[in-house]
C-alpha cells in the first residue's frame, strides 16, 4: 500500500496542478471501497468536505494561498469537538450531541486549508488499546482485518493506513496515538504536554491527554504538529510560544546524537521479534553517526500501576457531567437521582464504568493518600529518573507496543492483558514528555512494528531528527529486500 | 427561649460567601450579572459541555487579593481543586474551588466595638446555578419537575471563613456588617445579602462558662439578612442549651433556618455528609501573584472602615462606637472637612450621626455644613432649628444663613422665653406639681408646649434650664 503524502498533495494543490476536489474524490473513493470492511469512521462528512474542498479550489483560483495543508484530507478522532457535527466519543451517552464549537486543533487545520472528511472511531472515551470498546463496533486493521488496529485512536490510525486520508488527528493519554500507529504501520506523535491545545478535546485524563497527528511520513507529522500546536490562551495548561520548529531540522541527521535504549522496555513481556526490530533501529541510528547505549530508567516499571490510579481518578471526575441533565442521552426516571443513574447505566460501556468506579474509589476519603497520593509521587520519581537519563542522552528508544497487532477478541476477556499493551507508552504521559512511533519493518507475522522515540519535554527537534533517520533507514531496508 | 448567659457561652464562627463584582465569570467569558432571562448568561463552560476548559479570570484574583489585604491576610501561592458531587445545578458535577491552599490565609477583622475576630482563610470558587422545583411545595423530594437556570453558575465567589471568635448574636451581626462595609469599600462586592450576593453560613455551639473546649457545632444555612442571622443564632444556641440541660447531646448537623417559624431544622447529619473526593484541578495551573502584584494592589487600596473610625474618633474626641454609623454612611470625610473649616467637632459628628441619614448628605458642601454648626454653637440657631435648616441644605444645597432667614429663625430674647414658660406653668398647675415632685416624664409636656407656642424657635436646652430654675 502506498499513498500520496500530505506535503505533495498540498504542493500540487497550491501550485494549481491538482484541485482539492479531485484529491478529495480520490480519497472518498477509497473510503467507499473499504470503509465497510475497516470501520475507521463513526461519520464521513462527505457534503461538508466537498464544500470545503470547493472553497480551497476557489481560493487557489482567486490567487490566494489556502495554507500549508491546502486540499489535504484529514480524519478527526471523534473525541475532538466539531461545530455542528456529531461528536460521540464512541459512546451511547453522547449520541446525537452536536458541539457548538470546533476544537482549537480543528480550527487550525481548517485555517491551514485542510479538508475534514469525517470523525474516526475510538475506544469509548479513549479508554482502551484496541478500539474494541467502541459502542459502535470495532475498527479493523487495514493490514489484516482479523486484527485490531490498536487504540484508543484506532480509527484515526486505520484511516491513514487504509488511504482514507493522508493525515489524521488522535489523542494520547497513555499511548492512544503511538500504539495504534505502530500496529497500523504509520507515524504517530504524542507531543510534550501543553504543546497542543486541549480546548475542544473531550477530557479523559486531563493531566495526561495530548492531541497529536498520524501520517504516512515523518515530515507530514512534523508539519501537522506545527500547524495544530503552539500556544492557545483557551487552555490554561498550554505552553507559551510556537511548536518547536521541527520541519526545519528533519534533514539534520543524527551525527553526534546520544541515543539510549531503555533497558526496562526491552525485557520481559516484549516479543522477541519486536525487540529485534528495536535493536535494528539502534544499529541504523549508530550507522548514521549517533552514539547508542543501553540506559536504565528504573521508575518506568511503576508506570502502569501509577497510570491506572491517576487516569481513572481524573476520568471519574471528568465523566461526571454525563448526567442526562444538559446534553446527550437521557433515560427518564421518577427522580433526578434515578434519572442520572439510569442514564449513566445505559449510556456507558463496561470499560468506562470500570474506570469510573476505580477512579471514584481511588479518590475516596481514607484511600486518597495511599492511592492517588502515591501515584503522584511516582510521577515525580518518573520525571527524576527520566531527567537523569536525559543528562546522558538526547533521545531514548524502545518498542512502541510489546507485540504486533493482535487478533480481535484476543484480549477483551482480561482487562489486565489489554492494559499491558501500553507498558512502553504510559511513562511518557506520566512525565509530560514527548514521544513518537515510527514504522520500522515488520515482525515475524509480517505485520508492522513501531519503534518509539522518546524525548524530554520540548525535545521534539532531536526526536524528529532521530525519527527521520529511522524512516529513511526503514525505506532503504525495504528497498533492499 | 432564652439562655442564662451567666452559665452559658455562645460560640459563633461565620463563613461568608460573597459574589465578586467582575465583568465575567470566574473561568469563562460569560457575563457576570444578577438576574436576566434564565440561561442567557451562559457559554460552553458554564454548561459544562464536553471539551470546554476553564481559564482563570484575572480580575477575580485581583479582587480576592484586595479583600485578603483588607482583612490583613497572608496572600499566598494557591491552587484550585475539584469538589465532586452530583447535582443538576452544578454543570460539571464538580465545583472548582480551593482546598489545601487558599489564596488568602490567617487574617483578622476589627469590629466597631474594638473586638478583633480571626479570619482563617478566604478562597476562590465558582457559584452554582439555581434550581426551581415545580409542584410538591417547592421541595425537590415531591416536585413534579425541576428547572435549572445556569446564569449564576460559574460566577466568582470568595468564601471568607472566620474563626469561632464571636460570642454573641450581636457580635455576629456586627461582624457581617463590618465585613460587608469592607467588601464594598474595596469594590469586591455590592454586599446585597437579600439578593444573595452575600451569603452567610453560621457555625454555632455553646459551652458552659469556663470550659476550655468548644462544644459540638451545628452549621446553619439560609440566613438571608442581618436580622435573621441574629434570630437564628439565638434560637440555635437556646436549642443546644436545652438539649444539654435535658441530658441529651448536640449532634453535629447542618441545619436550615426557617424565617417563617423562626426555627432551625435538620438538613443532614455529619454521618450523611458527602465525600467530595477533592483533588487538584488538572485544567488549571497554580496562582502565584508574587510580591509585585500584591504591592500594586495594596498601594491602591482605599482607607478601610476601621482605620476611618479610628481617624474620626481621634480627630474629634468622639468615642469609637459613636462614629461607627458616620463612617458607615461615608460621612467621615465631610465631617473632617467641616471641622477643618472651624466647626465644633462634637456637634459636627452629632449632626452626621442623627440628622444626616439621607443618601444625598454626602454631597453637602463642607464649608456650608461648618457654617451651620457655627450658627448653632454661636447661639443664633437652636438645635431644633439647626436640624431643620440642615435638612433643607441637604435637599437644596442652600446656605444655612439664607435658609434660617427664610424660615424666620432667629434667636429669641431670653425675656420672651421666660414669659412663655411662666405662662405655661400658670395654666397647668397639676402638671407643674408633678414636675416639681420629680416626675421626669412630664418635662416633655412643658418643652413641647413652649415649642408649640414659639413655632419651634425656642432652644430646648434653654427651656429645660428655665424649668429647673423655676422649680428652685
Amino acid at each position: 500500500m502506498s499513498f500520496a503524502d500530505a506535503l505533495s498533495i498540498a504542493a500540487s494543490v497550491r501550485a494549481g496542478d491538482r484541485t482539492a476536489t479531485e484529491v478529495l474524490e480520490e480519497h472518498l473513493g477509497r473510503i467507499a471501497e473499504r470503509e465497510t470492511e475497516i470501520h475507521a469512521f463513526n461519520l464521513v462528512t462527505e457534503q461538508d468536505a466537498r464544500a470545503t474542498a470547493a472553497a480551497v479550489d476557489a481560493a487557489v483560483a482567486a490567487g490566494n494561498d489556502p495554507g500549508p495543508l491546502a486540499g489535504v484530507p484529514v480524519a478527526i478522532k471523534d473525541n475532538l469537538c466539531t461545530r455542528g457535527v456529531p461528536t460521540t466519543c464512541s459512546s451511547k451517552i453522547l449520541e446525537g450531541w452536536r458541539p457548538p464549537y470546533d476544537a482549537t486543533v480543528v480550527q487550525r487545520l481548517a485555517a491551514a486549508g485542510a479538508v475534514a472528511v469525517g470523525k474516526t472511531n475510538l475506544d469509548e472515551f479513549a479508554m482502551g488499546s484496541s478500539t474494541e470498546n467502541s459502542a459502535f463496533g470495532p475498527t479493523r486493521n487495514p493490514h489484516d482485518t482479523s486484527r485490531v488496529p490498536g487504540g484508543s485512536s484506532g480509527g484515526s490510525a486505520a484511516a491513514v493506513a487504509a488511504g482514507f486520508a493522508p493525515i489524521s488527528l488522535g489523542s494520547d493519554t497513555g499511548g492512544s496515538i503511538r500504539q495504534p500507529a505502530a500496529l497500523c504501520g504509520v507515524v504517530g506523535v504524542k507531543p510534550t504536554y501543553g504543546l497542543v491545545s486541549r480546548l475542544g478535546l473531550v477530557a479523559f485524563g486531563s493531566s495526561l491527554d495530548q492531541v497529536g497527528p498520524f501520517a504516512h511520513t515523518v515530515a507530514d507529522a512534523a508539519l501537522v504538529c506545527e500547524v495544530v500546536g503552539g500556544h492557545d490562551a483557551g487552555d490554561s495548561t498550554s505552553i507559551p510560544g510556537d511548536f518547536p520548529a521541527v520541519t526545519e531540522h528533519l534533514s539534520d541527521g543524527v551525527s553526534g546524537l546520544r541515543v539510549g535504549i531503555v533497558t526496562e522496555m526491552m525485557g520481559e513481556g516484549i516479543a522477541p521479534d519486536v525487540a529485534a526490530r528495536v535493536r535494528a533501529a539502534a544499529a541504523a541510528l549508530a550507522a548514521a553517526g549517533a552514539t547508542v547505549e543501553e540506559v536504565s530508567v528504573p521508575a518506568v516499571t511503576f508506570g502502569l500501576s501509577a497510570y491506572y490510579l491517576v487516569a481513572p481518578a481524573e476520568a471519574s471526575s471528568n465523566l461526571s457531567r454525563y448526567d442526562g441533565v444538559r446534553f446527550g442521552n437521557r433515560i427518564e426516571a421518577a427522580t433526578t437521582g434515578e434519572m442520572m443513574t439510569a442514564t449513566r447505566t445505559a449510556g456507558f460501556g463496561d470499560e468506562v464504568k470500570r474506570r469510573i468506579m476505580l477512579g471514584t474509589f481511588v479518590l475516596s476519603a481514607g484511600y486518597f493518600d495511599a492511592f492517588y497520593g502515591t501515584a503522584q509521587k511516582v510521577r515525580t520519581l518518573m520525571r527524576q529518573d527520566f531527567d537523569a537519563a536525559y543528562e546522558q542522552f538526547d533521545v531514548l528508544i524502545s518498542p512502541t507496543s510489546p507485540t504486533t497487532a493482535f487478533a480481535i477478541g484476543d484480549k477483551t476477556a482480561d482487562p489486565m492483558t489489554m492494559y499491558l499493551n501500553d507498558i512502553c507508552t504510559i511513562p511518557t504521559n506520566l512525565a509530560g514528555h514527548a514521544a513518537m512511533s515510527v514504522p520500522f519493518g515488520t515482525g515475524d507475522d509480517g505485520l508492522p512494528v513501531g519503534v518509539q522515540v522518546l524525548a524530554p519535554a520540548l525535545g521534539e527537534i532531536p526526536m524528529f531528527r532521530a525519527a527521520a533517520v529511522l524512516e529513511a533507514a526503514a525505506l532503504a531496508e525495504g528497498g533492499a529486500k | 427561649m432564652s439562655i442564662d448567659l451567666d452559665a452559658w457561652e455562645i460560640v459563633v464562627g461565620l463563613e461568608v460567601h460573597t459574589e465578586l463584582l467582575t465583568r465575567t465569570k470566574l473561568f469563562s467569558s460569560a457575563i457576570n450579572e444578577f438576574g436576566g432571562e434564565p440561561n442567557t448568561h451562559i457559554d460552553p463552560l458554564t454548561l459544562g459541555l464536553p471539551g470546554s476548559l476553564p481559564v482563570l479570570n484575572e480580575q477575580a484574583v485581583e479582587l480576592a487579593i484586595r479583600v485578603g489585604l483588607a482583612l490583613n491576610c497572608e496572600v499566598q501561592r494557591s491552587v484550585f481543586a475539584r469538589k465532586n458531587y452530583f447535582y443538576p445545578d452544578l454543570p460539571k458535577d464538580y465545583q472548582i474551588s480551593q482546598f489545601d491552599l487558599p489564596i488568602c490565609a490567617e487574617g483578622s477583622l476589627e469590629l466597631p466595638n474594638g473586638k478583633v475576630v480571626g479570619i482563617e482563610r478566604a478562597h476562590l470558587e465558582e457559584d452554582t446555578g439555581k434550581s426551581t422545583h415545580v409542584g410538591g411545595g417547592g421541595r425537590i423530594h415531591d416536585a413534579q419537575h425541576s428547572l435549572v437556570d445556569y446564569n449564576r453558575a460559574g460566577v466568582p465567589l470568595l468564601e471568607i471563613v472566620g474563626k469561632p471568635d464571636l460570642r454573641s448574636a450581636e457580635d455576629a451581626r456586627a461582624y457581617v456588617a463590618e465585613l460587608r462595609s469592607i467588601l464594598v469599600a474595596v469594590g469586591a462586592s455590592d454586599g446585597k445579602l437579600e439578593e444573595g450576593s452575600m451569603r452567610v453560613d453560621c457555625n454555632v455551639s455553646v459551652r458552659r462558662r469556663g470550659d476550655a473546649e468548644l462544644g459540638t457545632r451545628c452549621e446553619i444555612k439560609n440566613v438571608n439578612s442581618l436580622r435573621s442571622l441574629g434570630r437564628a443564632i439565638e434560637y440555635e444556641a437556646a436549642r443546644q442549651v436545652d438539649l444539654i440541660e435535658s441530658g441529651e447531646r448536640v449532634r453535629q448537623q447542618t441545619r436550615h433556618w426557617n424565617e417563617d417559624d423562626g426555627r432551625t431544622h435538620t438538613l443532614r447529619t455529619k454521618e450523611e455528609a458527602d465525600d467530595y473526593r477533592y483533588f487538584t484541578e488538572p485544567d488549571l495551573v497554580e496562582i502565584d501573584p508574587g510580591p509585585e502584584w500584591i504591592e500594586r494592589v495594596r498601594a491602591v487600596l482605599p482607607m478601610l472602615p476601621a482605620a476611618r473610625r479610628h481617624r474620626l474618633s481621634t480627630e474629634t474626641g468622639v468615642p469609637l462606637e459613636r462614629v461607627a454609623l458616620v463612617v458607615e454612611r461615608g460621612l467621615d470625610e465631610l465631617c473632617l472637612a467641616a471641622i477643618a473649616e472651624g466647626a465644633d467637632p462634637e456637634r459636627t459628628v452629632t449632626h452626621a450621626e442623627h440628622n444626616l441619614s439621607d443618601a444625598k448628605a454626602a454631597d453637602l458642601d463642607p464649608a456650608k455644613f461648618a457654617a451651620l454648626v457655627q450658627l448653632e454653637t454661636g447661639g443664633e440657631l437652636t438645635a431644633t432649628q439647626a436640624k431643620t435648616v440642615l435638612a433643607e441644605m441637604v435637599e437644596t444645597g442652600g446656605a444655612p444663613a439664607d435658609i434660617a432667614a427664610a424660615k424666620g429663625f432667629e434667636a429669641m430674647e431670653s425675656g420672651e422665653l421666660e414669659g412663655i414658660v411662666d405662662g405655661l406653668i400658670a395654666a397647668h398647675p397639676e402638671e407643674w406639681q408633678r414636675y416639681c415632685e420629680g416626675d421626669g416624664k412630664i418635662t416633655g409636656f412643658f418643652v413641647g408646649g413652649v415649642m408649640k407656642a414659639t413655632g419651634g424657635k425656642a432652644d430646648g436646652k434653654a427651656v429645660t434650664a428655665l424649668l429647673q430654675a423655676r422649680k428652685g
